[in-house]
């Protein structure tokens, strides 16, 4: 089975984020493998281990953008590619959606893609979406489980979480997965994982090399970013002289305050 | 209704989600402004009661697929239609749930047209919408705007936008919307049981519990749990059960902190959190939660919170409106008392 993981690369989300001059940054934080593509390279070196085949992991960014990519390796992946042209610079969801199915497309004989649900950065939740479109394939998005698949008939039965419960949904390969957090539990890097992928010669793909010639504009701009207003709340302490005096001396403070 | 502002009325097996009422409502606003009107979209089978409640709450007129076909929800039907209802409108609105995302996504494909998902506010600036939408798990804010194509697709955060009052008077007309559905490859076997009680993302009022629901070593799980792992879970269980009984007198959401949820205490579905749920609730009452920035991330837009915690330097109490410093396996009962008898239950 061959399937194409689409990583992004972002920055610890354990970072302290602020902009200057318009510029996003994040200190020293180091970039990583957005957490939620984690469970989506995991889910694929779980299929291959039981199905045989091939992961490869792509991404989109700058010539530098490889770290992603190459903790993917270090768990396991088969391959990387990297998309990357100053054609790209700026790119919005429907520019990036465009750039990674035409390279799906490129890399041929494809019978799944994974996404993880959104990216922590810019946490948009749509590109996973928007590439099953411009394929034509099926999507499965928010999939807390993969419940059968079956390479050879060609066919995938899934757990979608829904806000109201589970939607238990089947169709065709090759489709397109964007999985969350409860699907597995994603693997460290083995130190083998680590050296080969520090070795690795990521290729890097320009728009020319997957067949998009015609220009790809954004409709979307971003004219302002800042950071959010801070919260500063004084507290008030409800206090009592016993636990039924602070039950009934927040409740009246709550009603008071006609937060109820 | 060419130039109008489109809202898609979300809805799952006929229950129709508040947000779509606050997408009407905003979408009053803005065409308010821009001289257009508001139309609404209903897709489904067995449909009729939302249209009727979309002119309640403000829409002119309402287009409506009711189609066998549409009966449950998958995507790519649904794109298909809403697309098509969408190729002349000025902008789409939707609220902000795990299906319109990927709605919204595709639409946006197949009308090659800008889409700015889980906005908070919008201004008219140049005839486009100027919308604000949080990045960096709410750290950062971005301006979004969409200036050449059109619809301008955007998906609207619950709870932000204020709910219309319905007035049952309003009507409208019904425009039965036709739309080629194409070739559907899925299908749909059956549901799971739902997670959550009340649904986290609409709630008025959200209660929490996190790592400290399990800080109560006075307690003695039965003899037949030995593991200590196990002990534990069976503890901080007695601990969400008063969590829950909480949230029962409040008509309130449950929701966890990561570290409860990664403690194997409370499954995902219920996790508030960077990477979890966002909620904006009236009162988030946060139990025995530190206060971590991965869980703020979820909650800090909440109206009023109130922190109950052991620990008087825990960071939760600096967002905190009221706070009370004690165990909450003391303070939960007793404030679950105090709202019963204030609320008359």
């Amino acid at each position: 089975m061959n399937i194409v993981v689409c990583v992004k690369q972002t920055p610890d989300t354990a970072a302290t984020v602020t902009v200057e001059d318009g510029k996003i940054l994040w200190g020293d934080a180091p970039l990583v493998l957005n957490p939620w593509d984690e469970f989506a390279v995991e889910e694929a070196l779980l299929l291959k281990e039981t199905h045989g085949g091939q992961v490869t992991t792509l991404s989109l960014g700058p010539e530098d953008a490889t770290e992603a990519l190459k903790l993917a390796l270090a768990m396991g992946a088969d391959q990387a590619i990297l998309l990357s042209d100053p054609g790209l610079a700026g790119a919005d969801t429907l520019v990036v959606s465009k750039a990674l199915s035409a390279a799906i497309v490129h890399l041929g004989d494809v019978d799944l893609v994974l996404f993880g649900r959104s990216s922590v950065d810019s946490d948009t939740g749509v590109t996973g979406p928007q590439v099953a479109r411009r394929l034509g394939w099926p999507s499965f998005n928010l999939v807390a489980a993969i419940k059968e698949i079956d390479p050879d008939g060609k066919k995938i039965e899934v757990e979608r979480m829904l806000d109201e419960g589970r939607q238990i949904v089947k169709g065709p390969l090759p489709s397109v997965v964007s999985v969350v957090k409860e699907i597995n539990e994603p693997r460290y890097p083995s130190f083998m994982g680590i050296r080969k992928a520090s070795k690795a010669e990521i290729p890097v793909w320009s728009l020319a090399e997957i067949g998009v010639t015609e220009e790809l504009a954004s409709a979307i701009t971003w004219p302002e970013v800042f950071a959010s207003p801070k919260v500063e709340m004084e507290c008030e302490f409800v206090k009592g002289d016993s636990v039924d005096d602070i039950g009934a001396a927040l409740v009246k403070r709550l009603m008071e305050e006609k937060v109820l | 209704m060419s130039k109008n502002i489109l809202v898609y009325v979300d809805h799952f097996q006929g229950q129709p989600l508040p947000a779509s009422w606050e997408a009407i409502g905003a979408a009053r606003g803005l065409a308010d402004e821009m001289g257009v009107g508001v139309s609404a979209v209903v897709l489904g089978s067995g449909i009729e009661n939302i249209a009727k409640s979309a002119f309640h709450h403000g829409a002119d007129d309402v287009l409506v697929m009711d189609d066998e076909a549409l009966k449950d929800f998958i995507p790519e039907p649904y794109a298909g239609a809403l697309s098509s209802s969408a190729r002349e409108a000025e902008v789409l609105l939707l609220p902000t749930s795990g299906r319109t995302r990927e709605l919204a996504a595709m639409v946006a494909v197949d009308l090659e047209t800008g889409l700015a998902p889980d906005v908070i506010a919008m201004e008219i600036q140049n005839g486009a919408i100027l919308a604000t939408r949080p990045i960096y798990a709410g750290k950062l804010l971005t301006k979004v705007i969409c200036k050449a194509r059109r619809p301008q697709i955007l998906t609207l955060r619950s709870r932000v936008f204020s709910k219309p009052e319905p007035d049952t008077g309003r009507s409208g007309e019904v425009i039965p919307l036709q739309a080629e559905l194409g070739d559907v490859k899925t299908q749909v076997m059956g549901y799971g049981k739902a997670e959550t009680g009340v649904s986290l993302s609409d709630a008025a009022v959200v209660v929490s519990g996190g790592r400290g629901v399990s800080n109560n070593s006075g307690l003695e799980p039965p003899e037949d749990i030995t593991d200590e792992q196990e002990q534990e879970i069976w503890r901080a269980q007695q601990g969400f059960k008063l969590v829950t009984d909480l949230a029962e007198v409040l008509g309130a959401a449950v929701g966890a902190s990561r570290a409860a949820v990664d403690a194997g205490y409370v499954p995902y579905a219920i996790q508030v959190g960077q990477t979890g749920k966002v909620v904006a609730p009236d009162l988030y009452i946060a139990c025995g939660i530190s206060g971590a920035i991965q869980h703020i991330a979820g909650m800090r837009t909440s109206k009023t919170i109130v922190a109950i915690n052991k620990d008087a330097e825990a960071p939760i109490f600096k967002l905190a409106r009221f706070g009370v410093v004690g165990d909450l396996f003391e303070i939960l009962p007793a404030l679950t008392t105090a709202f019963k008898s204030e609320l008359g239950k």
